[in-house]
């Protein structure tokens, strides 16, 4: 057994960390907001249109945030090799003032009466350590087990054995304002968790940047469109460096209120402000769950905002489960809108009518993956909410797991390349929330990584094809594009790969993390489960890689193989087209420029290595200082109090050897159909004409199902025209869904009898669905029926209040200058200048006349000065 | 003796000197009384000096004086000259330059 691992899975020391980077992060969001202020003032002025000002700043925020993971790592080294002589040791507890936080963790290297006299007051997890066995070990220096490093005196888990240290979030947080003896604060939290996120952020908006300065090239917001990149940076840097859930929030919202800005760059067009307007909607329903849930949490943890205090609070159980349930819940439904989880994903695909580089980073980045990040960083909450250990389904792995399925299912038909991608991130989102409710945090979050990696590199280069043919539809104007674009080829071909998850580029080895994580493998192995055996989840997850990888084969064949569709026409009208009107010549298309080519070589390179960042524990012999560094690095182990004590999955080579081989068979049934048959049939062709779906009337079916998207806008918009019979089937499978789903999550979490509460959670669900698709129907139709008064009367308090107003601004101030001039500056000013001119020389003239000339007329007049001032001396003396 | 005596000596020999400098033409003349006035002064000091029994004998400011009033006169005559070059008249009442 390899020492390091288990150190950081027993995790039962904790250090303060400390360094000027981690304690200073506020400045990266600070730059990337100055870089916003000074884009939107003086933008237009620069030479570059303010897009050199927005590339140095994301520039210096991602050399800023490769310094923080730097000293991070540092911390993480120095805590590991931490001795009783050499570190104070920490844990969190309540002081003597009864208020809770981190106190000097008597446990270690003091005596043991010490402990037990305030073990009231502490978590479960200092309770284990007494009954346990938790002895005093005075291991001997270079004990060869592991057991000890150095020696000295100190508890040690007789099970896992390891004294470890951990350093916990470096909290650097001041009181913003108090207000009933609740203090507000404002800081910043960093841990491995906050770097890998600011780095990802920084990396891909970096790259975004530069690729658009050509992509978005001649645009006439151009400016404004690099400002709102800035901010968009600054929101979700924000947003990740936030010490309590009132900075979350505001963070949350900002990154929601850019997306909505940058989704309806091109506003012009009705489709993109309304796509803009969907995704705002449509997370305003979530917005309303993490409100919710935040002030439950509130108050479930004696009133704190600080999300250590929060998930400290749920992990050592003073706080009500049931409450926790309840607000893991509420942040679920916030999730479930914000990171495109079914049913609240509708809005994602219809966000794709932004500019393909905003996209990209939505998509990779920023906008999605922040409900992702708040599960991640609330886990204490969630794992106890939902009670993820030990158990085998809950309402985070099922809505993940449904996800994953939905949107890799909807991601076959999609024409629009863009949209493939789209219904893409929504599958691998959903395996990332899958991994959270599995409890494989690791997994997720380094899925998170590495697709932020691949999926950065798919969009933009799907946005690098769409720049050369100036259209989105694969079918109609793709095909053969790889001999066109054979850099965009061979970057988009690396991605697929990495997506598809075949080894071993990034993909693989984080959904074979996940899907070990599932723990279900053991089902047939008898291994030992990670957190629980989710052996659903996991069938679920790989029938998903199957499909991930036959549609990215779909969409390698009509892109880039067969022949060329597009060119036969110049009045595509696309969105995206819009801003390319420059670029006069339609002839075949051509390769992307330099600043479009590095960005997709750099993110290629990435997606082929990131996934060596957390080689599986033992493989192929590596040793502990190479494997799993993404883990030791990133994960917080439960000696910090606020992460909950998980268990990690065995890897196993047969579940890697079998989802490879699945993965494999999907590329080859996939590579089947499209290169061999519909090639065969005519290279230009996109289907078959005599296909599956045109033969059964099952399958046909199921494609018109999956064309109309589960009928889940039409269930949302009371615009659509609404299949009546097909839309109320659908709502009543969803509503049974999400309903079963509450009803094994309430059957988990309060050990109630599985019927009863299944049938409560039916209940429960039916209404909950009602009420939401009651609540966007109402939403969309106020907004329909409003949009246009609402312009209007916009548009009459423009005419005639506002501009009325500065009209009449205007109209007084000539008012006010006239008589300015006449009575201030021709009469006052002028007058008095005059008037000193006149007086002095009528001054002048008087005083001539005394002047003259006469020296005995001067003496005298100055002997007689002389005897006045004699004759007063004496007088007053 | 009295001081007193002294005091209207010197205080007629100053009327005098003030009577010349503001009422006569004659340039040399008005430094004459100029003279006059000086010399007036020296009295006053002198038996200030003789009366008060000074711990500086008195007779060094007189001294002083005296050497001033030399170089004094010395550079007037030299100005009288020059004016009387320039206008061949040594009437102030004709030298009036600074006339505005």
């Amino acid at each position: 057994m390899n020492t390091t691992y288990l150190a950081v899975e027993a995790g039962d020391l904790a250090v303060e960390a400390s360094g000027f980077f981690l304690e200073n992060v506020w400045i990266i969001p600070a730059i990337m907001a100055v870089s916003f202020a000074i884009i939107l003032g003086a933008g237009k002025r620069m030479p570059k249109g303010g897009s050199e000002i927005g590339i140095a700043a994301v520039g210096v925020c991602f050399i800023l945030a490769l310094l923080t993971a730097g000293q991070w790592v540092g911390q993480v080294n120095a805590a590991e090799a931490c001795t009783p002589e050499t570190c104070d040791y920490v844990k969190y507890g309540t002081d003597e003032d009864g208020e809770p936080g981190y106190v000097a963790n008597k446990s270690v290297g003091a005596d043991h009466s010490d402990d037990h006299s305030e073990e009231g007051d502490h978590s479960d997890e200092d309770d284990d350590h007494s009954d346990e066995g938790a002895f005093p070990v005075d291991a001997g220096a270079g004990s060869s087990d592991g057991e000890s490093a150095s020696g000295f005196t100190a508890f040690v888990d007789a099970e896992e054995g390891s004294t470890a240290a951990a350093p916990i979030a470096v909290i650097s947080e001041r009181t913003w304002w108090s207000n009933g003896g609740i203090d507000f604060t404002v800081g910043t939290m960093v841990d491995g968790l906050t770097v890998t996120l600011l780095v990802v952020v920084t990396l891909v908006s970096l790259l975004v940047h530069i690729y658009s300065t050509d992509y978005v090239a001649g645009d006439r917001r151009f400016t404004h469109y690099f400002g709102f990149l800035s901010l968009f940076t600054a929101a979700m840097l924000f947003f990740v460096t936030s010490a309590n859930v009132l900075q979350m929030i505001v963070g949350w919202e900002l990154v929601g209120v850019c997306s909505f800005a940058l989704i309806g760059h091109w506003w012009e067009e009705q489709p993109n402000s309304d796509a803009a307007l969907k995704a705002f909607l449509t997370n305003r329903v979530g917005d309303m769950g993490l409100l919710i849930g935040m002030i439950i949490l509130f108050f479930a943890s004696n009133e704190k905002w600080g999300i250590v205090d929060i998930n400290a609070a749920a992990i050592n159980g003073s706080t009500s489960h049931t409450l926790l349930l309840i607000a893991s819940l509420c942040l679920l439904a916030a999730v479930m809108s914000k990171s495109g989880q079914f049913f609240l994903h509708t809005w994602l695909p219809d966000a794709m009518a932004g500019p393909t580089p905003v996209s990209a980073l939505i998509h990779a980045a920023t906008m999605v993956v922040a409900g992702v990040y708040l599960i991640a960083r609330m886990y204490g909450v969630f794992f106890n909410g939902l009670s993820i250990a030990g158990s085998s389904i809950n309402a985070l792995a099922v809505i993940g797991a449904v996800t994953t399925l939905v949107g890799a299912s909807l991601a076959f038909v999609q024409d629009d390349i863009k949209k493939v991608l789209a219904y893409s991130t929504i599958s691998q989102l959903g395996y990332m929330t899958l991994a959270l409710g599995v409890g494989a945090w690791t997994a997720a979050v380094f899925h998170l990584t590495t697709h932020a990696l691949f999926k950065a590199c798919l969009f933009l280069g799907a946005g690098s094809v769409s720049h050369a043919v100036h259209s989105f539809d694969m079918k109609k104007d793709m095909g053969g594009m790889r001999e066109f674009m054979p850099t965009t080829y061979k970057t988009f071909l690396i991605g697929s790969i990495a997506l598809a998850g075949l080894p071993p580029l990034a993909g693989f080895w984080s959904k074979d993390e996940i899907l070990a994580g599932t723990g279900g493998w053991g089902f047939w192995e008898g291994e030992s489960h990670a957190n629980g055996a989710y052996t659903v989840m996991l069938v679920m997850g790989m029938i998903t890689a199957a499909m991930t990888a036959a549609y990215m084969t779909r969409v390698m064949y009509l892109t880039f193989f067969g022949e060329f569709r597009g060119g036969h026409h110049d009045d595509h009208g696309h969105a995206a087209a819009d801003a390319h009107d420059d670029h006069a010549h339609h002839g075949d298309p051509h390769e992307s420029g330099p600043r479009i080519l590095w960005p997709l070589r750099i993110l290629a390179g990435l997606a082929v290595v990131a996934g060596l960042m957390n080689l599986p524990k033992g493989f192929l012999g590596l040793p502990s200082g190479i494997t799993l560094r993404f883990e030791h690095f990133v994960e917080p182990l439960s000696a910090t109090g606020y992460f909950p004590k998980i268990s990690h999955a065995d890897p196993s080579w047969s579940l890697a050897i079998f989802s490879t081989l699945v993965v494999a068979f999907a590329v080859g049934v996939a590579y089947y159909y499209y290169f061999v048959r519909v090639n065969a049939q005519s290279p230009s062709a996109t289907e078959l004409i005599n296909g599956p779906t045109a033969r059964n009337k099952l399958l046909k079916a199921g494609h018109t199902m999956l064309k109309n998207r589960y009928y889940l806008d039409h269930i949302y918009d009371s615009g659509e025209p609404v299949g009546a019979a097909g839309a109320t089937a659908m709502g009543v499978i969803f509503g049974s869904a999400a309903g079963l789903t509450l009803g094994f999550s309430l059957d988990n979490g309060l050990d109630q009898n599985f019927w009863p509460s299944a049938i409560w959670g039916l209940v429960l669900g039916l209404t909950v669905f009602t009420i939401v698709t009651a609540a966007l129907r109402t939403g969309v139709g106020i907004a329909t029926a409003t949009k246009r008064p609402l312009a209007n009367a916009a548009n009459w308090v423009h005419e005639n209040i506002i501009d009325a107003t500065v009209d009449e601004v205007g109209k007084n101030s000539v008012k006010t200058a006239d008589a300015l001039y006449k009575y201030i500056d021709q009469g006052v000013i002028d007058g008095s200048v005059n008037a000193a001119g006149r007086g002095s020389q009528g001054a002048g003239g008087e005083l001539r006349r005394w002047s003259t000339g006469q020296v005995q007329q001067y003496a005298t007049v100055m002997f007689a000065g002389a005897t006045l001032l004699a004759g007063l001396l004496i007088i007053v003396i | 003796m009295y001081l007193v005596q002294f005091l209207v000596l010197s205080s007629i020999l100053f009327c005098i000197g003030v009577y010349g400098v503001l009422a006569r033409r004659n340039a040399v003349l008005v430094l004459m009384s100029i003279e006059l006035i000086l010399n007036s002064v020296n009295i006053n000091l002198i038996a200030f000096g003789a009366f008060n029994g000074a711990a500086i004998p008195a007779e060094v400011f007189a001294l002083f004086i005296i050497a001033v009033a030399a170089a004094e006169v010395g550079v007037g005559l030299a100005l009288v000259l020059t004016i009387y070059r320039n206008s061949k008249s040594i009437d102030l009442h004709q030298v009036d330059l600074l006339k505005g």
